[in-house]
């Protein structure tokens, strides 16, 4: 394999393990305790699918939320914490072609998405045990929606010029994409016009089809929603591509 | 032989600014190079084009041969850049800063000549410091141990000795000396024109993003206004030389000459003049009056 590709991935590894409080550790924390006031709120009074508790309905939507989240914030805040110290120089001097460049980060991503996603869901086992029973699919929509979501970070991450519009963006497009995604219910439970809308949500997508892996049970045929993810992250690595091709805000 | 540096009819512009205005630059394998210009001259921005960290709107530039837009894995590969600004990245060691450096250059096994860099910078008890913990002064060193990791045959300083002190020029320019005379093309920007002199072989001036003088150091130091005479007479100086002279200076006069030769013009005229010289030193001109001559008026 190339080594300036393997270089910049394992930097990119290294430097979420050197900060592993922040990256990891704080991440899971935060999903824990979504899982302890939703399912003390609700494990009474929802049950989503039939002979499912509420609390291990929620876990695997948790734990989606928890992968798509990091992986977003590892590739566009790296990249833009390069960008303002400007140490991406050191990047943007070498032979890295924009391809490198582009898998270094997106791989970066899903690893950090894939490790606090396994933290969240060995920490929610002490509340309760969802099954697993197609562990692999949940494994497929867990890297493609990491690897979906480390590609949109990307391009976050060149686009912000300042930590407060990175920021904009995770409120105002990543955190309303995940809640209205049915992390929390299925949206079979929603008005009919939500219903309609989440559908032209990718997010939901990924969450349902996630949790096709759990119970084998999803609102969405999983063919269909594998189809809507790979899609979406064949086009979003497409524009990712473009943009780092075209030296966009990296190369004046 | 390809030149080291060659630079056809490049022109960018930012804006409605023209940071480089149709710049024509060969540098020689081998050379050590200046680059003088006044802040905002487009001195970075020549480099950035250089080193691909920015793109040209117009002309070609290459490394060795190598285009630095098609083949730019080539050209990247041959280039060193020190950066101007002092930047590091604060999660790693100086080791670990090398070690990735030599990773994204290829080098999965480098360990020996960072050994070897660290050693001829002095960084070698710095080796397992953070970043971060570092003076300055060690960061700089880190920067130019960086981009050497890959042996580049051209390398180019963007004000290296800009804000450092004393001891570590002095360290820093024996160890690039010591790489020029061992093949490495040199290129190099600085403020401190005794230091362009001292180092260069031959130096450009830019100015708003034109070349306005580019010659050998020597050449550019013959060009400047001859020299200055410093004399004691044994009388008045005679009305012919006085336009010459620049100051009095208690009992000697200071005259500028255009040039040698008009130095046995000027005995002569002493002589007819039946003045005897009692004590006399030449003034060399120095880059800096160049500079401020080319760079003024051009
Ligand atoms: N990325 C940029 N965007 C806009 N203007 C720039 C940019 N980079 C440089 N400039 C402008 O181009 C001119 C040349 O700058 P620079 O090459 O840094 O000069 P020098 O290195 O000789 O001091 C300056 O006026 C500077 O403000
Ligand atoms: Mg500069």
């Amino acid at each position: 394999m190339k080594t300036s590709f393997v270089t910049l991935f394992y930097k990119e590894v290294l430097r979420v393990q050197k900060v592993a409080f922040q990256t990891l550790l704080s991440p899971i924390l935060t999903a824990v305790l979504y899982l302890l006031i939703f399912s003390h709120v609700l494990e009474q009074h929802v049950e989503v699918y039939p002979g499912v508790r509420y609390t291990a309905f929620l876990i695997p939507g948790l734990v989606m939320m928890s992968v798509l989240q990091n992986a977003f914030a590892n590739s566009s805040s790296s990249l833009i914490q390069s960008k303002i110290t400007g140490n991406l120089v050191f990047v943007l001097l070498a032979p890295i072609s924009y391809w490198e460049f582009f898998a270094a980060y997106v791989l970066a991503a899903v690893v950090r998405g894939l490790v606090v996603g396994a933290g969240v869901y060995l920490a929610a086992l002490y509340f309760a045990q969802p099954a697993m029973d197609h562990p692999l699919w949940a494994l497929l929509f867990a890297i493609l929606g990491s690897a979906l979501l480390g590609s949109m970070g990307v391009v976050a991450g060149i686009w912000a010029e300042k930590f407060d519009q990175l920021a904009s963006f995770q409120n105002f497009i990543i955190m309303p994409l995940t809640f209205l995604s049915g992390v929390f219910y299925s949206i079979h439970s929603l008005p009919a016009f939500w219903q309609d809308l989440s559908r032209f949500n990718p997010f939901f997508y990924m969450i349902d089809g996630f949790r096709y892996g759990f119970f084998g049970v999803s609102d969405i045929s999983p063919w269909f929603s594998l189809a809507v993810v790979a899609a979406c992250f064949a086009a979003m690595a497409g524009f990712t591509l473009a943009l780092l091709r075209s030296g966009y805000k990296l190369r004046f | 032989m390809f030149p080291a540096v060659d630079v056809r009819q490049v022109s960018k512009r930012y804006g409605s600014l023209q940071a480089l205005d149709g710049v024509d630059l060969r540098i020689e394998a081998g050379e050590f190079f200046g680059l003088l210009g006044p802040n905002g001259a487009g001195k970075t921005t020549l480099i950035n084009l250089l080193s691909g960290l920015a793109r040209a709107d117009s002309g070609q530039l290459s490394i060795l041969g190598r285009d630095v837009a098609a083949q730019y894995r080539d050209s990247r590969r041959l280039l060193g850049v020190v950066p101007q600004e002092l930047v590091f990245d604060p999660f790693f060691t100086v080791r670990e800063t090398l070690r990735l450096q030599s990773g994204y250059f290829g080098l999965r096994h480098n360990d020996a000549w960072i050994d070897e860099l660290m050693h001829h910078l002095d960084l070698t008890d710095k080796a397992d410091t953070n970043m971060r913990r570092l003076s300055g002064g060690m960061k700089r060193r880190v920067l130019v141990a960086q981009a050497l990791v890959h042996k580049p045959p051209v390398i180019v300083l963007d004000e290296p000795t800009a804000g450092v002190d004393v001891e570590l020029r002095q360290i820093m320019w024996r160890f690039i000396q010591r790489l020029n005379r061992e093949g490495h093309t040199v290129l190099l920007t600085t403020h401190y024109l005794e230091e362009a002199e001292a180092l260069c072989g031959r130096i450009a001036m830019l100015k708003r993003g034109r070349i306005v003088a580019l010659d050998s150091t020597q050449n550019l130091l013959n060009s400047a206004a001859g020299c200055r005479v410093r004399m004691r007479l044994s009388g008045e100086l005679p009305a012919v030389l006085a336009p010459h002279m620049i100051e009095r200076v208690g009992e000697d006069y200071l005259l500028a000459l255009s040039s040698y030769p008009a130095l046995e013009t000027m005995l002569m005229q002493l002589r007819e003049a039946g003045l005897t010289v009692l004590e006399m030193s030449l003034q060399q001109p120095d880059l800096e009056e160049v500079f401020l001559r080319v760079v003024g008026k051009a």
